[in-house]
């Protein structure tokens, strides 16, 4: 992607649901599926009277989460209304938090194709989720709107970053890193599809060398990496398009359509906000002391970016496998668990990251359930080493293996296709089939070499695929020297 | 600080509240009152005192997070001025889509 003489400027704001039991501030649970409004109360509905009371783990993910991203945890925060009338929203405000958010001044670095580069966070704050609202019909036709406020008040920790992405490819890099932290951190499922991260994007595009923003619009609702990608792709070009045409670009809200692949104004349906921020009375500050960060600090995992740079060093692998190997904890401690069995690091990475997440992918089972376990596939890596399969044959059986959890050492004997490395039985198949093509001995014998090839796959028939095929290679070449002489 | 009709409209619009001309007037002047009487708080210094929302100096309690009985569905949308089975019915909502 290179935009010419322009680059792109964008912020990612992204809404990440907590993996709390309860809500941000009531008891109702956060289950996903239950019948409409059954996970309601008098708090998360705003009847009068009712008081927010917060969830403490939703602080300590906040916490976490602040952590791991470099970020200063504010001693005090305060939680704000953010005011605006819409169906989805009982209280006919939000609790936000706004002047003083719980994270602040954080960073990450993601990795580009000129090395590292450093993506700021501004800043990160706990607030509720909205209700959601089911459309009757087609929006024209539609006479009513229905409400289900089961999702209204499940915790969000928002995340927004400095400017200091300039590309697509990096906004991608960006959302991968932060959704595999949120994971390592178990605090969000990290499910995009099913809305668990959402993400906004603000962008603008300005003059290379220019220290000066551009007017930006706003991209809502980007719901999978590749619309990500394709919606800031098409949403700086057009910007570009507009400025070289002599035109200024309106500041607005767009969406991005999938199937036209193209971005769209709001027009004007949204019009400019006044959400009248002000520090909700119901709730007093929270103050989060030394001691508290300090029992979180103890909690931190060893996070993807700390994972990939260790892989990197200890087993020596290129920045590709070590992304695809750490975009999730379970199949990076899959890879260790099997190199501690068979330690070659590259060999191990091969196979996981051809056949292994091949069947992973088409069984759609999670990896800490996949039957077939390190143990089995440091096996099957032994039997090939040793001559004892074919690299094709450990491939044709991996679906079996994958799928039933069985031990490729014993499936191999049972079904009888350990590779023959017995001298002995190569040569009495060579001689074979020597003595049943005497045509083609002599055709080979007056230089026409390349019917070696031939012999081979008549040896290998023989064997049924089963012969170790550089010793069937070198009997083979032997046999024939010695029938020209 | 003076409130004119205008800002008056403006919040109305705001909340969503449909008022006649009469109303507009009666609630610009008890908005007006309202603010003025707020006013006399300016009297005061404040310099060098950090702001505050609250009265007290206490911090914001907590709760463990453990999942309470919620309300059952037919007390739920039982107080809606309509419904549709386990659902609020409201007016419809223009999506913001195409």
């Amino acid at each position: 992607m290179d935009y010419g003489e322009f680059e792109g400027v964008i912020g990612l704001e992204v809404h990440a649901q907590l993996l709390t039991e309860s809500k941000l501030f009531c008891g109702c649970s956060t289950k996903f599926g239950a019948e409409p409004n059954a996970h309601t109360c008098p708090v998360c509905m705003g009847l009068p009277g009712a008081l927010p009371v917060l969830n403490k783990k939703a602080v300590n993910y906040a916490i976490k989460l602040g952590l791991a991203l470099n970020c200063t945890v504010n001693r005090k925060s305060i939680f704000a209304r953010k005011n605006y009338y819409y169906p989805d929203l009982p209280k006919g405000y939000q609790i936000s938090q706004y002047e003083e958010p719980i994270c602040v001044n954080g960073h990450i670095y993601i990795t580009t194709g000129n090395g590292k580069k450093k993506i700021r966070i501004r800043r990160i704050h706990l607030e509720e989720d909205a209700g959601k609202l089911i459309h009757e019909g087609t929006i024209e036709t539609s006479s009513y709107t229905l409400v289900d406020f089961n999702r209204a008040s499940i915790p969000l920790l928002e995340i927004v970053s400095e400017p200091d992405i300039s590309t697509p490819r990096e906004a991608v890099e960006y959302l991968k890193l932060l959704r595999s932290t949120l994971v390592y951190l178990e605090i969000c499922d990290g499910n995009m599809e099913e809305g668990s991260l959402r993400c906004d994007a603000n962008i603008s595009v300005r003059k290379k060398g220019d220290t000066k923003f551009g007017t930006r619009t706003e991209l809502k609702n980007l719901n999978s990496f590749r619309y990500i990608e394709k919606a800031l792709d098409y949403e700086i070009r057009r910007q570009i398009e507009t400025i070289k045409k002599g035109q200024q670009i309106i500041q607005e809200t767009r969406l991005f359509n999938p199937d036209q692949g193209i971005t769209y104004s709001m027009r004007g349906k949204e019009e400019a906000h006044d959400y009248r921020y002000f520090p909700d009375p119901d709730l007093l500050p929270l103050i989060v002391d030394e001691e508290w960060i300090e029992t979180i600090k103890v909690t931190l995992p060893e996070l993807p970016s700390e994972k990939m740079e260790r892989f990197v060093q200890q087993y020596n692998l290129p920045q590709y496998d070590v992304e695809i190997l750490c975009s999730e904890k379970e199949l990076a401690n899959y890879f260790e668990e099997t190199v501690k069995l068979y330690p070659e690091p590259k060999a191990v990475s091969n196979w996981i990251m051809t056949e292994f997440l091949r069947e992973l992918k088409e069984t759609d089972v999670p990896i800490e359930k996949v039957k077939f376990r390190p143990q089995h596939l440091a096996e099957l890596l032994y039997l090939i080493k040793d001559g004892k399969i074919s690299i094709k044959i450990a491939k044709d059986m991996f679906p079996e293996l994958f799928r039933k959890g069985i031990s490729p050492k014993k499936y191999v004997e049972e079904k009888n296709i350990l590779q023959i490395s017995d001298e002995s039985l190569i040569k009495q198949a060579v001689e074979k089939v020597i003595l049943g093509h005497p045509k083609e001995v002599e055709e080979y014998k007056k230089g026409k070499e390349k019917l070696f090839g031939f012999f081979v796959g008549q040896v290998m028939k023989e064997t049924k695929g089963r012969a170790n095929p550089k010793l069937v290679n070198d009997i083979l070449r032997e046999k024939l020297k010695k029938q020209s002489e | 600080m003076k409130i004119e009709k205008e800002t008056v409209k403006y919040i109305a619009h705001l909340s969503r509240l449909d008022l006649t001309d009469e109303e507009i007037v009666e609630f610009t002047g008890q908005l007006d009152n309202i603010l003025r009487y707020m006013d006399q708080l300016n009297e005061l210094k404040t310099e060098g005192v950090e702001p505050t929302s609250h009265a007290i100096e206490i911090k914001t309690p907590l709760r463990e997070d453990v999942v309470r009985n919620s309300l059952s569905q037919e007390e739920s949308v039982s107080n809606a001025p309509e419904r549709k089975g386990p659902f609020f019915k409201v007016p419809p909502v223009i999506e913001t889509e195409e």
